[in-house]
């Protein structure tokens, strides 16, 4: 809105929409740039699929509007709009080949059959299924059908391509290399991707910008880093990731930082803080795994920084590159922390042990104050 | 334009189910007229049911009609549950396209045919073996449960095939043969999908003319035989009151089947509702 | 001591008995339902057939010649195409099968017009609504095929409800002939048979995943373009095989052209049962019966294959 002289691609402004009694989407306000890969986040029933659905015209808006690329969709149907959805378990049309899935939205609008073939053929061989163009849907391995999917929805050219769960379908090696793909198609043809999904990694690999939805409304959106280093509730902390969660109440303010007393008293840590906060005020610190120091009692390389907390590891699981440790301290709260494994171990002894004495630390400014 | 597209569905559907139902309520209202003259209304009356049910060619050719029902129903449930176990279990047996062949054209067939071809079996038979004596209640039961078990069959080899073998497996694996499986594991598992073609096979039964009248002899008339003789030449008043009846009939066991079916749905979604608290 | 010698050697023959049953059961599961339509459905095809190339001269009186037939069947084929000569030269036969498939074919198609948004409502209608929608399609089913098809005696007759209502709008002044008539018997066909053609286009457009209908309208496909190129090449084989189970039990019907058609209509059934129980001619029964199946076997083996690719999923 501060420049009003470039219009976002989409303009969504105050759009509910209610089924019965339930609100599915309550009073949203959103603006996505040309060329963007925005990502929708949430968990089930939060909303997103139903805004997603508002976008490509299968639901229409209780209240508020919706404006593509300047017009308002306000009644227009879904095979009037300017945008293309990737359907969550695809959607292809199991009685037609490849070929002609793809070639269906051409023919629908009435392009000839020449320059159909063209297209259909150009977009075939950009997602490397041209030797499959006559097969159909059943004969094609799961990643084959994804791309099927999304070739039948870019050979469009649609303005803004809406991508419901794209590669939830897909088991986990499969998706990462998928994940990378579309990136780079994305990139290749500046259309701008609205993604939803569940799966918060997913997400912080694809987007530019990140929604992260709850109970029908954004609890916040920024990039990817934005969401995790700096998330602005209890919530996106621990939806995005995880984190050390420390319920408790300012005791002192000084300058930047603040010193916060931990619920059951007998542990104090100071923090960073960028909103105000004033003593008296109960807050939330989090801290996420891999940002605690960790070393054993017994090791003098420890490091001086604010915030210090001995305890025992209760629990320990070797991930390879990492090792995830369950840290409980003296006064009974549990740590998670990650640590990286960097020296190879051979004799299958690590580091860390059950039941090691440790040390943790973290300086102030790698802890969160949350006041939301 | 989603508005004017399920108007359309509910349209077709009112008057869909106006043209199946119309005709039945008529027929029903009819049945208390006191008039003779079956269009024109003589007021309220029972006299066509107190009639109806003093005749006595109507009971005994009902009763025929239920034993020759009861009996087709029991067998043809024996053999139908025989031929789709074989169908769904045995991938490959000699004869098998044969056999499949022989059950689901019954279900297509035209009755004049399925009737004349068992009448002429009947009357060869008789001819080199002297039995069947007489045509009557045996060969109308021997040609009910011919077609009969054919429904049975589709209905068994669906409910096979739908069902997952694992149950089966499970047994296996504990140790039970392959006997002892089927008695203890697929037939109970049956019994549902049986109890269905039980009572197709019982309708389709009670409900045949063609194939009957084809297969009887004299002095044994089923139901519909009757209801057909006395409405060749025109509309009876004591058939509305015996259409009214049997409709009632079939009405209220639907009636029953739908509230027990609702009650299990219900019963199953106060279940998944406690899984998940 | 022979006594005991007895029962062992009798209990001896129990075990093996039930040792055989053991090992092979599974072959007796198939024996028993095979054996049975062997001899009571695929054998007295076979009757009829002979029956049908023998000679009416031999036939009268039919019953203690048929023996002979079935000794004597050489001599006979040469007297055999009479029959279908026969069935072939008179011009009322011809004429009669033909009618049978217009009149079958006609109404296939009214049911399949009714019957496809019947279906379709009933599988888009909520939970516990469609369990009542389809007790009611079926309910009819459930009730007597011969009583349904008196009940619209009643609506047709000259005075009867359809005639009352017309002349009491107006709309006529005097009744106007539908019982006895082709009219009569399209609707008594129509009605009887639409439940047989909502049920399998209902179990077809059940299985039908409504998300295609989503993915064609993004992709620019209006309403009436979904159907033709999504819904209705997806739910083809329900309409086949509802087509198929109206279409040939139609083209035989009996009840219903003698009922509503009265002597009015041609229909096969009808002609068959006269020839047989009327005119006693059975060569010339056995005859119509067979050219019957053959005219049907087609549309039969068709229905067949549906029903064995369903059975295989």
């Amino acid at each position: 809105m501060s420049t009003p002289a470039t219009e976002p691609l989409i303009r969504v402004r105050g759009v509910s929409k209610h089924f019965g009694s339930f609100t599915a989407v309550d009073n949203i306000d959103l603006d996505i740039e040309s060329g963007e890969l925005f990502v929708l986040l949430g968990g089930s029933g939060c909303g997103k699929t139903t805004l997603l659905r508002m976008l490509a015209g299968f639901e229409s808006a209780s209240s508020g509007s919706i404006t593509i690329d300047g017009a308002d969709m306000a009644g227009v149907e879904p095979y009037a709009r300017p945008v293309n959805m990737m359907f969550q378990s695809y959607a292809l049309f199991p009685h037609m080949t490849v070929e002609n899935n793809v070639a269906y939205g051409l023919k629908r609008d009435g392009v000839a059959r020449a320059e159909r073939r063209q297209r259909v053929d150009e977009m075939l061989a950009m997602v490397e299924l041209d030797s499959f163009a006559k097969r159909k849907p059943h004969q094609l391995s799961g990643g084959q059908r994804q791309r099927v999917a999304l070739a039948r929805a870019l050979v469009k050219r649609p303005k803004v391509l809406l991508l419901d769960e794209p590669l939830g379908a897909l088991d986990k090696r499969l998706r990462e290399q998928t994940q990378f793909e579309l990136m780079q198609l994305q990139d290749k043809l500046g259309t701008t991707f609205v993604v939803v999904t569940h799966d918060q990694e997913e997400a912080m690999t694809l987007a530019t910008r990140i929604a992260v939805m709850d109970e029908g409304r954004f609890v916040q959106v920024g990039s990817p880093a934005e969401i995790y280093e700096t998330p602005c509730s209890r919530f996106v902390a621990s939806f995005i990731g995880s984190a050390n969660m420390i319920e408790g109440s300012v005791i002192e303010v000084n300058g930047e930082t603040v010193v916060v007393e931990g619920e059951g008293g007998n542990n104090r840590f100071e923090v960073n803080h960028s909103e105000p906060v004033s003593v008296g005020d109960s807050v939330c610190l989090a801290i996420r795994p891999e940002k605690i120091d960790i070393a054993l009692v017994t090791d003098q390389a420890a490091t001086g920084s604010q915030n210090r907390l001995s305890g025992t590891i209760k629990e320990l699981a070797y991930l390879g590159g990492t090792s995830i440790l369950r840290v409980e301290t003296e006064g009974g709260r549990v740590f998670e922390v990650t640590s990286p494994n960097r020296l190879r171990s051979v004799s299958g002894k690590h580091v860390f042990d059950w039941d090691d004495a440790v040390t943790m630390s973290f300086p102030a400014s790698n802890a969160i104050l949350l006041t939301s | 334009m989603i508005g004017k597209r399920s108007r359309f569905l509910t349209i077709s559907l009112i008057f869909g189910f106006a043209f199946l139902y119309v005709p039945i309520v008529l027929l029903v209202i009819y049945s208390f007229n006191y008039s003779k003259l079956l269009p024109v209304w003589g007021g309220f009356s029972t006299r066509w049911y107190v009639e109806l049910f003093n005749s006595p060619d109507v009971w005994s050719a009902t009763i025929l009609s239920l034993k020759i029902a009861a009996i087709t129903a029991t067998i043809a449930t024996v053999f139908g549950t025989m031929a789709g176990y074989a169908i769904a279990r045995f991938r490959k047996f000699r004869g098998r396209t044969l056999f499949t062949g022989m059950i689901s054209a019954p279900l297509v067939m035209p009755e004049v045919i399925t009737g004349l071809s068992l009448l002429l079996l009947f009357i060869t038979l008789k001819q080199i073996t002297g039995w069947p004596a007489n045509r009557g209640m045996t060969t109308i039961t021997i040609a009910h449960i011919t077609f009969a078990m054919a429904f049975v069959t589709i209905i068994i080899q669906s409910r096979l095939t739908g069902s997952d073998m694992s149950l089966e497996e499970a047994a296996y694996d504990l140790g039970a043969r392959p006997v002892r499986v089927l008695f203890d594991i697929t037939l109970p598992l049956l019994t549902p999908g049986m109890m269905a073609g039980w009572l197709l096979a019982f309708t389709l039964s009670l409900d045949d003319l063609i194939i009957a009248s084809f297969v009887s002899g004299p002095g044994s008339t089923t139901l519909p035989m009757l209801i057909y003789s006395r409405i060749r030449l025109g509309l009876k008043p004591d058939i509305n009151a015996l259409a009214t009846v049997l409709i009632g009939i079939v009405a209220i066991g639907v009636l029953i089947a739908g509230l027990l079916l609702i009650r299990q749905q219900r019963q199953r979604l106060a279940m998944e509702a406690q899984d998940r608290q | 001591m022979p006594e005991t010698q007895l029962t062992t050697t009798q209990a001896g023959f129990v075990e093996k008995v039930f040792e055989w049953l053991q090992r092979n059961w599974a072959k007796l599961i198939i024996a028993i339902p095979f054996a049975w339509l062997l001899f009571f459905f695929l054998a007295p095809f076979f009757i009829v057939l002979k029956i049908s190339v023998a000679e009416l001269l031999i036939a009268s009186p039919p019953f203690t010649n048929l023996l002979e037939w079935g000794d004597g069947i050489l001599p006979s084929v040469s007297a055999s195409i009479d029959n279908y000569a026969y069935l072939w030269q008179d011009p009322l036969y011809v004429r009669t099968y033909l009618n049978s498939l217009q009149i079958a074919a006609v109404c296939t198609a009214i049911c399949l017009l009714i019957a496809y948004p019947m279906a379709y409502a009933i599988v888009r209608a909520p939970g516990n609504m469609k369990l009542i929608l389809l007790l009611l399609i079926m309910l009819p089913f459930w009730s007597s095929f011969l009583l349904r098809v008196y009940a619209w005696m009643g609506l047709l007759a000259d005075q009867g409800t359809i005639n009352d209502l017309l002349l009491w709008i107006g709309l006529i002044d005097k009744p106007i002939r539908l019982l006895y008539t082709e009219f009569a018997v399209y609707v008594g066909i129509v009605y009887t048979y639409l439940p047989f053609m909502i049920l399998p286009l209902y179990a077809n457009i059940e299985k039908l995943d409504f998300s295609l209908n989503d993915a064609a309208a993004d992709l620019g496909a209006r309403p009436a373009a979904t159907f033709f190129t999504v819904t209705l090449p997806l739910t083809w084989p329900g309409i086949v095989a509802g087509c198929l189970l109206v279409f040939i039990p139609a083209t035989g019907e009996f009840v219903i052209p003698d009922l509503l058609g009265g002597g009015n209509v041609l229909m096969i059934g009808r002609v068959l049962s006269s020839e047989f129980n009327a005119n006693h001619d059975w060569p010339v029964a056995s005859a119509v019966a067979v050219v019957l199946l053959l005219v049907l076997v087609i549309p039969m083996m068709l229905y067949h294959r549906i029903q064995a690719r369903e059975g295989a999923y």
